[in-house]
């Protein structure tokens, strides 16, 4: 309590919003959900001014934008926010899972073609067996080793793609896309509109931020805060430490090849231009802004990331020179992001700490949110 | 205040409604308006989830844990030197000694975090060899440290639940789909989780955040974290750090009941009063050199022991 790095004064809104939203039932919690994510699945279509992206960029590719970075961010939120793995190279994982998809349905490629939606998964399992085969000799490395070498992983992912199966500059043209045609002809799933590709992928981040919600309020989740809060104490009760922490490479690294294969897909063409490790940074800035291991705090720091250089034209050009300095001045002055870690570990959370101290738990006082009051005894 | 000792599941514990009420609420708060049957009942539950095999009861003086000759270097120095002790089931067994001595270093030699440069350490007669340390928690070793090391931004419960997980089967898939061991082992781990830290007294803070807890509850969490592990051997190093003498003797008072429910105890205290109070065995190391082990009476009055201690003025002889 008394280590507080504290910015502001006073109970914040923001606290005041999250102590509400605790006291809800699961049902209120609900009600209030759903609306909000038919709002969401309907932005491309509203196209609202104040939001519009347009004429500088079409609406709903910005929309797409937006929700491919916050998969890769929920992502990339698995090994750096909840097991605090600092992963720079997570831009090699799209990558991979963007060639994966263009090498079964370009015709460019020689391999065997198949239906998009069996590429998506295939993706999602050749990124994984990439993760496991980054993460098994350098997860035993500690953090500052493990930097190094996943950002010379992404390095040598954007260098093989100038190996000629994968076509170099060239690239892969048309790659496929999931199945149907509107009534006019156009296929539903085309370059020009997001829209289609934008529903997609924010059913797919609902159904991983599900998977990824259970994983956290399981053992698996308790084991990877464990080890980012203190590893050698981690192992001492008990956790395999570098079984969690593979599993969560393989996982976010999953996750990082679903969306660069729906990014393939919706571009349409794939080549070794589009997977900078620069990007790298720009995938961490959107965990580290919102607040890593908090996965409200990602998905608005991927909104932010991705969203204001697109509505603002004019900023594209410095998007890394405006990323960094606001990381930067962040890192001194609210080091936990914005929102700040949280997560809940355990399955029956709720009911126990009713039945313990009949209130939910203390959900944050770590930050500048929340003035703590000093109570208890201790020594 | 008398200390948050009085809380947990010590069989017979008072049951004198006005006895000084301990800074504690939720179900404890609760606790004070049953009857004396009803808490007696509550009690035992408590006391069943706390330590399930208790009844188990193998004979007090077969060897659980054995240091064989045990010497460790850091370089040129030698932290332990030659050491052998054994420690006997149903025992609370002291290591004492001056700052220095090579104490912590005995433990973590135990826990494997150091292996030993000679000699070995058997647990229940099996060497633990090169195990690694998720492993030797996992066949019945935990421990606390001396320097408090909890998870910090997790709740009290979470901390005490990760211990919990070292006994827990469900695969990532399990957890991933919530299949029914998962669900089984939550709900089974959360109520022993409640349940410790109702033991050690600190269930009126399980919401809070590790590191918001006042600095004896954090002593108390490591306590419950090491036992949700279902140890057969609980290492505490100097469990009593900074607390007062109320604290010290609850604390101590704690560690009797641990003891009284099967567990066996390896304790590192530095003030010789509590250890010579709580111990039944006590060895005594210097420079990493065992240089006297005994009862406690014996300890007392050995000279290699005053020496040792009258040559370290900072220690607690008091
Ligand atoms: N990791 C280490 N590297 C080098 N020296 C160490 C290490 N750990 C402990 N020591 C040394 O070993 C000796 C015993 O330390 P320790 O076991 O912590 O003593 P104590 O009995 O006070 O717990 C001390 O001289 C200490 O400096
Ligand atoms: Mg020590």
């Amino acid at each position: 309590m008394s280590t507080q790095e504290t910015t502001t004064g006073g109970p914040s809104r923001l606290q005041q919003w999250r102590d509400r939203w605790n006291g809800m039932s699961r049902f209120q919690q609900w009600a209030f959900l759903v609306p909000l994510v038919l709002l969401i699945y309907a932005l491309p279509v509203l196209n609202p001014p104040i939001l519009s992206t347009e004429p500088g960029y079409t609406f709903s590719i910005a929309m797409f934008e937006v929700a491919r970075y916050a998969l890769v961010a929920i992502g990339l939120n698995v090994v750096v926010g909840q097991a605090g793995l600092l992963d720079l190279g997570y831009i090699g994982f799209f990558a991979i899972g963007a060639y994966v998809a263009a090498l079964f349905t370009s015709p460019d490629s020689e391999l065997a073609k198949l239906p998009y939606l069996v590429v998506l998964p295939l993706a999602v399992l050749v990124t994984m067996v990439f993760g496991v085969l980054l993460g098994s000799p350098t997860l035993r490395l500690r953090g500052d080793y493990l930097a190094i070498v996943t950002l010379g992983f992404g390095e040598i992912v954007r260098l093989l793609a100038d190996l000629s199966p994968l076509r170099g500059n060239a690239g892969f043209q048309g790659v496929g896309q999931p199945p149907g045609t509107r009534a006019d002809g156009q296929d539903v799933f085309n370059t020009s509109d997001g829209t289609p590709w934008y529903w997609l992928t924010v059913t797919l981040i609902i159904v991983v931020l599900m998977l990824v919600g259970n994983l956290e309020r399981s053992r698996v989740g308790r084991a990877w805060v464990a080890i980012r809060e203190d590893e050698d104490a981690a192992e001492i009760m008990g956790v395999p430490t570098f079984r969690f922490k593979l599993w969560a490479f393989a996982i976010g690294a999953a996750i990082g090849g679903l969306s660069g294969a729906l990014y393939a897909g919706q571009i349409g063409f794939v080549n070794n231009q589009r997977f900078d490790v620069v990007t790298s940074v720009l995938f961490l800035a959107a965990v580290v802004l919102g607040g890593s291991g908090n996965k409200v705090g990602v998905l608005l720091g991927a909104t932010v990331i991705a969203y204001v250089p697109l509505r603002f034209q004019s900023l594209y050009e410095y998007r890394y020179l405006i990323f960094g300095l606001a990381l930067i001045i962040l890192m001194i002055f609210r080091p936990q992001g914005l929102l700040g870690a949280r997560q809940r570990l355990l399955a029956y959370g709720r009911e126990a700490y009713r039945r313990l101290i009949g209130r939910p738990e203390q959900v944050s006082s770590d930050s500048a949110l929340a003035a703590e009051p000093v109570k208890g005894a201790g020594s | 205040m008398s200390d948050v000792t009085d809380t947990g599941a010590k069989p017979g514990g008072e049951v004198d409604d006005d006895a000084e009420v301990p800074a504690v609420g939720g179900i404890v708060a609760e606790l004070r308006h049953m009857s004396a049957e009803e808490r007696a009942r509550h009690e035992a539950e408590v006391a069943e989830v706390v330590a399930p095999d208790r009844e188990i009861e193998v004979g007090v003086g077969d060897t659980l844990l054995a240091m064989r000759d045990v010497t460790l270097r850091f370089g040129g120095l030698v932290a332990l030197d030659s050491v052998s002790f054994e420690i006997k089931r149903g025992e609370i067994l002291g290591l004492i000694g001056p700052n220095g001595a090579g104490k912590t270093t005995c433990f973590n030699v135990i826990t494997g975090v150091y292996r030993p440069t000679a000699g070995q350490v058997l647990l229940e007669g099996h060497p633990l060899g090169r195990r690694k340390r998720y492993a030797i928690t996992q066949l019945g070793i935990a421990r606390t440290f001396q320097n408090i090391r909890l998870f910090n931004e997790m709740t009290a419960l979470e901390n005490v639940v990760v211990g919990a997980d070292a006994r827990h089967r469900t695969s990532v898939l399990g957890a991933l789909v919530r299949g029914p061991r998962h669900h089984r082992e939550e709900r089974q781990a959360v109520e022993r989780a409640m349940a410790l830290l109702e033991f050690v007294g600190i269930a009126d803070r399980a919401a809070d955040k590790a590191k918001n807890l006042p600095y004896g509850y954090q002593r108390r969490l490591e306590i419950a974290r090491a036992l949700a592990t279902e140890p057969k051997l609980l290492c505490l190093d100097e469990p009593a750090a900074g607390f007062n003498p109320a604290e010290k003797e609850g604390l101590m008072e704690l560690i009797r009941t641990i003891r009284d429910d099967g567990y066996t105890v390896l304790l590192i205290e530095h003030d010789m009063r509590l250890v010579m109070g709580v111990t039944d065995r006590i060895v005594v190391l210097e420079f990493g050199k065992k240089i006297a082990a005994g009862l406690p009476a014996e300890i007392r009055e050995n000279p290699a022991v005053i020496a040792a201690y009258l040559g370290v003025p900072d220690d607690g002889v008091a």
